[in-house]
């Protein structure tokens, strides 16, 4: 099997039994991503050669999205405003990453500020789908789902505001975490919506989702939404057994909408897990057809906030207009946020600062928080009854690129499934189950309550060792 | 209803010049969103606590210690224009 087709587990065994050096595997991996990268766009930047800046037991090649922040290295969340910036220090999960011995291979596209569920709207070109290159990877992280699928990255990172880990796993046919909130230390990411943005993990695997989770979880004084409680041996949650597992099937996940491939492969995938011990029960969750009015008024509020610091003062890119409109310093302001930002940052931008202005706080933001409350609590009653909720990631398989970004509101719709783990702050992975009949990849989603991503890993785990679907690659 | 001159007074409020052969573009988003979150409105929420943060974590603080942070030379490595230490920026005061 070629390196690049292998996942990390394999990698370092290889590199145990002396079959492989640490530098010959990132330089196959690095060979594959020069093969590829101009047909899926999934890497905008990458090293010459991968250093591994220290010893340890993870010598494994891994890209970052763009939003992630390490030190004198170009970080631009895909947009032409953070033009030319250098952070001055890392985030956290790089620290721990380099600690762990892994080298970064280069950065991965993704939607400008994350605000995208396609890879479409960032400033460096839309990113490919691997499974078909006519095809949208997912987003907001399509770089890094496209970049795992293609071979170019044995491992990636992802942030997941509204599923934007989840949905381009499910795309792309490769696993995608999102921690519970606060689980992982968001020092060094850049901010879209403060209140659910979380890093997680993108792998070939489950075994590898858990080796790479336990590198990047923990709690960090310098991320007040960390949570100061011990990280497990995740890879010890990798048992083949479901037997005494109860599973609750949401009937509000299973709509019409739902492409029937996606809806029978995520039924099959149930029946898998019954068959092997499960007990399968109905749960209801009555608020979900809430969710995604409730993120966009949240989470476009957040970012609104967030995206004021990005005004030409500092660092990136910084813009005057010809003549003077208002005043020398305003219209700096004003002319390089209106050329740095692309079209779906200005109207999330607008859409966060008016839900937040004077007179439409109360009817709309307020209100949206309240809602959420009701959405958290759904779970909160359907984890009383079960220990995990399984659904489909997404409603459909990998959409045509093009084919919504004239109608932003359907592209918001595409991530009905995975907003609601995000505004209720619990854990959930997405794991291949299956393809379409164009030879798609659809994607299981199984979430838990908080704290429990041993749960997800060990279902995720006796799923995915009776089943063929992980063992796949996108022919390229 | 989001017209042409909301955009513009958003645009104001959110640092952002619009130009005129967009806001009407924005504008027909901002309604079309804003017209589906009004299906919150069926929702009687009058006793339901708004939710900020999804864990009962309060009053988070760090130890008073003081310990390394970026010299200025550092802050200021990629800035875009600097003078004595500082960035700097077109006149705000006439």
């Amino acid at each position: 099997m070629n390196v690049y087709d292998q996942t990390a587990h394999q990698i370092l065994a290889g590199i145990k039994s002396g079959v492989i050096t640490k530098e010959k595997a990132a330089s196959e991996v690095l060979g594959r991503l020069r093969a590829v990268n101009a047909r899926t766009n999934a890497i905008i930047r990458h090293v010459d050669q991968v250093s591994f800046v220290q010893d340890g037991e993870c010598p494994i090649p891994i890209v970052l999205k763009d939003n992630i922040c390490v030190t004198g290295s170009l970080t631009t969340c895909g947009s032409k405003i953070l033009e030319g910036f250098r952070p001055p220090y890392s985030a956290c999960v790089v620290e721990k990453l380099l600690a762990s011995g892994a080298g970064i291979v280069g950065t991965a596209n993704m939607d400008e500020f994350a605000f995208g569920s396609s890879t479409e709207t960032s400033a460096y070109g839309a990113a490919h789908n691997p499974w078909d290159l006519e095809r949208v990877p997912g987003g907001s992280s399509g770089g890094s789902a496209a970049a795992v699928a293609a071979g170019e990255a044995v491992w990636a990172l992802g942030t997941d505001t509204g599923g934007s880990i989840r949905q381009p796993a499910s795309f792309c046919g490769v696993v995608g975490m999102k921690p519970t909130y606060g689980r992982v230390s968001r020092y060094g990411l850049i901010a879209f919506g403060s209140s659910l943005d979380q890093i997680g993990p993108f792998t070939k695997d489950v075994a590898d989702n858990a080796l790479l989770l336990k590198i990047i979880a923990g709690f960090d004084g310098r991320d007040s939404t960390s949570v100061n409680i011990p990280v497990p041996d995740y890879t010890q949650s990798l048992v083949k057994d479901v037997k005494g597992l109860t599973f609750g099937i949401p009937k509000e996940y299973f709509i019409d909408g739902i492409e029937p491939d996606v809806e029978f492969a995520v039924k099959e995938a149930i029946e898998v897990l019954k068959k092997a011990g499960a007990k399968i029960v109905p749960v209801s969750l009555p608020y979900t057809e809430y969710a995604v009015a409730v993120y966009y008024i949240v989470a476009t509020a957040e970012a609104s906030s967030n995206l004021a610091r990005f005004d030409g003062v500092e660092y990136g890119l910084r813009r005057t207009p010809g003549a003077l409109r208002k005043t020398p310093i305003i219209d700096m302001y004003e002319e390089t946020r209106a050329q740095g930002f692309g079209d779906e940052a200005k109207r999330r931008i607008m859409l966060g600062t008016y839900v937040l202005s004077a007179g439409y706080y109360d009817a709309y933001y307020l209100k949206a928080q309240k809602v959420r409350t009701l959405i958290k609590q759904d779970f909160d009653r359907a984890f009383t009854a079960c220990d995990a909720i399984l659904s489909p990631t997404a409603p459909t398989t990998a959409f045509r690129i093009g084919e919504k970004t004239a109608d932003p509101l359907s592209m918001y719709l595409s991530d009905i499934f995975t907003i609601p783990a995000n505004l209720a702050g619990i854990p959930a992975i997405s794991i291949p189950c299956g393809f379409d009949k164009k030879k798609l990849p659809v994607g299981l989603q199984i979430m838990a309550k908080p704290f429990a991503e041993e749960t997800l890993l060990r279902v995720a785990y006796a799923y995915e060792q009776l089943t063929p679907w992980h063992k796949e690659r996108a022919s390229l | 209803m989001v017209d042409i001159k909301i955009v513009q007074y958003i645009g104001g409020l959110s640092r952002l010049h619009i130009e005129n052969d967009k806001a009407s573009g924005f504008a027909k988003n901002l309604e079309d969103i804003l017209q589906y979150a009004q299906k919150l409105d069926t929702l009687d929420v009058s006793n339901v606590k708004p939710t900020s943060h999804v864990l009962n974590v309060e009053n988070v603080f760090r130890d008073d210690v003081v310990t390394p942070s970026l010299t200025q030379e550092e802050a200021l490595a990629f800035a875009i224009e600097k003078h004595n230490g500082h960035y700097k920026v077109p006149k705000v005061i006439e």
